[in-house]
């Protein structure tokens, strides 16, 4: 696949140095870590510092969602690789304004061991409070069994955001994790994939579909999902997605939800909102009211080709979190 | 036998090299189960290490500390699981080698050992699992066994390697149950797990390292 690269090796670095150069009125990188970038504004003294962080890849996931309405840091790992320890402890450090930290990220093997292992340092090394909630939003991800085991996918925007305004709101640690997890315990995603992205170090095709392909259940580091066949229309796609949802997560009539269509990094917005158009309709034959709606490139593969649709069923305090504004360099909501 | 932070450093020095030859071969393992980049998270880590190794550790001759920056820069650079997995594997090696010189059979046995065990504490995962355990636990288990009986640590260490060999292998037949690839289910089964080659190697390179310096002293 053909890519506009340097050196494939410094890829992250570079791509780090032009994103704070181009927005240094919202982000800035921390002097001890590269990749520990935080937000330049000032924040209420009291207020619970939101550290998000992953693999690199998945922009605007995740340093595009630094800001206000959001979180203060992120630490950015390899691509598709969890940051080390190191970056994640220097945001810690750098965001903790005595109230401690909160860690929101997906449910990855990786992510949990290295965010893990900070979180201990910052308890012993720093005596700074940390408490984690992680996104386990992919249906596909692991049956319902055993539903602590699936991972996160797009649906982690709606914990970000929830757990983002409830610091905002002035929740102590134990209130915004609480808001986190009761955020991704009412959110639901199922993605499609079209064609595969390829690594800037290796150019290879991380996995092979076949050109008339789908795949239902994809992961977003191209994991392979639950059932591939033949490409379907936006409409059955559409159906098939919000039927696994439901069928995961019923929702009542008179209910109301936070939708995301999601791309995964090379399917038009013009496609994107076919599958929305789709998603609504099925929704409203079932009495399920539409609160707010996102529809775009969220949470990305590379140039992965495909899409999720995430629902995220709302009470009152979920609400006020979802219409909570949002100032960030890759994500603006007024 | 008898090893000093120089021959430690060189077993390092030929895992570096170790690795980018095999780099691409670990990708294509990886691209079977995982998101292909194994080899390329391995090459980040080692040569990383790598710069250590030629800089701040030349003079250094302290084999535990050795160890440990090696487990720590490794971490630093790669993150993913792979980090903390190998990380806590040579820290944990490194707290056995404290205060030692030059390290004997008895040394090297619990280097190993310490090693095999940091990471399938860490990694959480048993025999089974198509993971890194797989090759590492036999390792451990035979070469504790084998030392015990033979008192000889490179006998000891050809046996517990060809057992570590065999676990790699057993991976090719076995649904993963631990990290990404456990989304397979049964479509993991017939490709041998990356991170079982990967310690395999690094094993597989220290037997090699030791053969050879034995021959070298016979």
């Amino acid at each position: 696949m053909k890519k506009l690269l340097n050196n494939p090796t410094n890829v992250v670095e570079e791509m780090l140095e032009g994103y704070v150069k181009a927005h240094p009125d919202y982000i800035k990188q921390l002097p001890e870590n590269q990749r520990s970038l935080v937000t330049v504004r000032e924040t209420r003294d009291d207020k619970v510092g939101i550290l998000i962080g992953g693999g690199s890849g998945h922009e605007p996931g995740f340093m595009g969602y630094v800001g206000e309405g959001m979180a203060d840091g992120v630490a950015v790992g390899n691509i598709f690789a969890s940051p080390s320890p190191d970056p994640i402890l220097e945001v810690t450090k750098a965001i903790d304004k005595g109230a401690g930290v909160a860690y929101l990220y997906g449910n990855y093997a990786g992510d949990v061991m290295n965010f893990g292992m900070a979180a201990e340092m910052a308890d012993l090394e720093e005596e700074i409070q940390v408490q984690a909630a992680l996104a386990t939003d992919d249906v596909a991800s692991a049956p319902k069994e055993e539903q602590e085991k699936r991972r996160g996918i797009a649906g982690e925007l709606f914990i970000f955001k929830a757990a983002g305004a409830a610091a905002e709101f002035g929740y102590d640690l134990e209130n915004v994790i609480r808001v986190a997890e009761k955020a991704n315990a009412n959110t639901r995603s199922m993605g499609v994939g079209l064609s595969p992205c390829s690594l800037p170090q290796t150019g290879e095709p991380s996995f092979e579909l076949g050109e008339n392909e789908m795949e239902i259940g994809l992961g977003h580091h191209g994991e392979p999902g639950i059932e591939k066949g033949p490409l379907e229309t936006a409409d059955h796609v559409a159906e098939r997605l919000v039927k696994d949802i439901l069928e995961d997560m019923p929702i009542n009539q008179g209910e109301q939800v936070a939708v995301l269509v999601n791309g995964l990094g090379s399917t038009p917005r013009m496609e994107l909102y076919l599958i929305y158009r789709r998603v609504e309709q099925l929704l409203a034959e079932r009495g399920i009211v539409v609160y707010r709606s996102y529809v775009g490139d969220y949470i990305t593969s590379l140039e992965m080709g495909g899409c999720s649709v995430t629902v995220m069923k709302l009470d009152e305090e979920l609400k006020q979190t979802i219409d909570h504004p949002v100032n960030c360099p890759m994500f603006v909501q007024k | 036998m008898e090893l000093t932070s120089r021959d430690l450093k060189d077993y390092f020095h030929l895992i570096v090299n170790m690795v980018e030859e095999e780099k691409d071969y670990l990708c294509e393992l990886d691209r079977k189960i995982g998101d292909g980049d194994h080899g390329v998270t391995m090459s980040i880590g080692w040569q990383a290490v790598n710069e250590k190794l030629v800089n701040e550790l030349v003079d250094e001759e302290d084999p535990a500390k050795i160890s440990l920056v090696v487990g720590k820069t490794f971490l630093s650079a790669v993150g993913s699981s792979v980090g903390p997995l190998y990380a806590t594997g040579f820290m944990r090696g490194a707290k056995t080698l404290k205060n030692k010189n030059t390290l004997h059979d008895n040394d090297l046995t619990a280097y190993w050992v310490a090693f095999a065990n940091g990471i399938k504490e860490r990694g959480e995962a048993e025999v089974g699992d198509k993971t890194m355990v797989d090759t590492l636990e036999p390792f451990a288990e035979s070469l504790t066994s084998q030392f015990a009986d033979t008192q000889d640590f490179l006998t000891a260490f050809q046996i517990a390697v060809n057992d570590a060999k065999k676990g790699m292998e057993s991976t090719k037949k076995l649904i993963s149950k631990k990290g990404r690839s456990s989304r397979l289910g049964e479509r993991s089964v017939g490709a041998q797990d990356p991170g079982a080659t990967s310690v395999y190697f690094i094993l597989a390179t220290f037997l090699s390292f030791i053969e050879e310096r034995k021959a070298k002293v016979s």
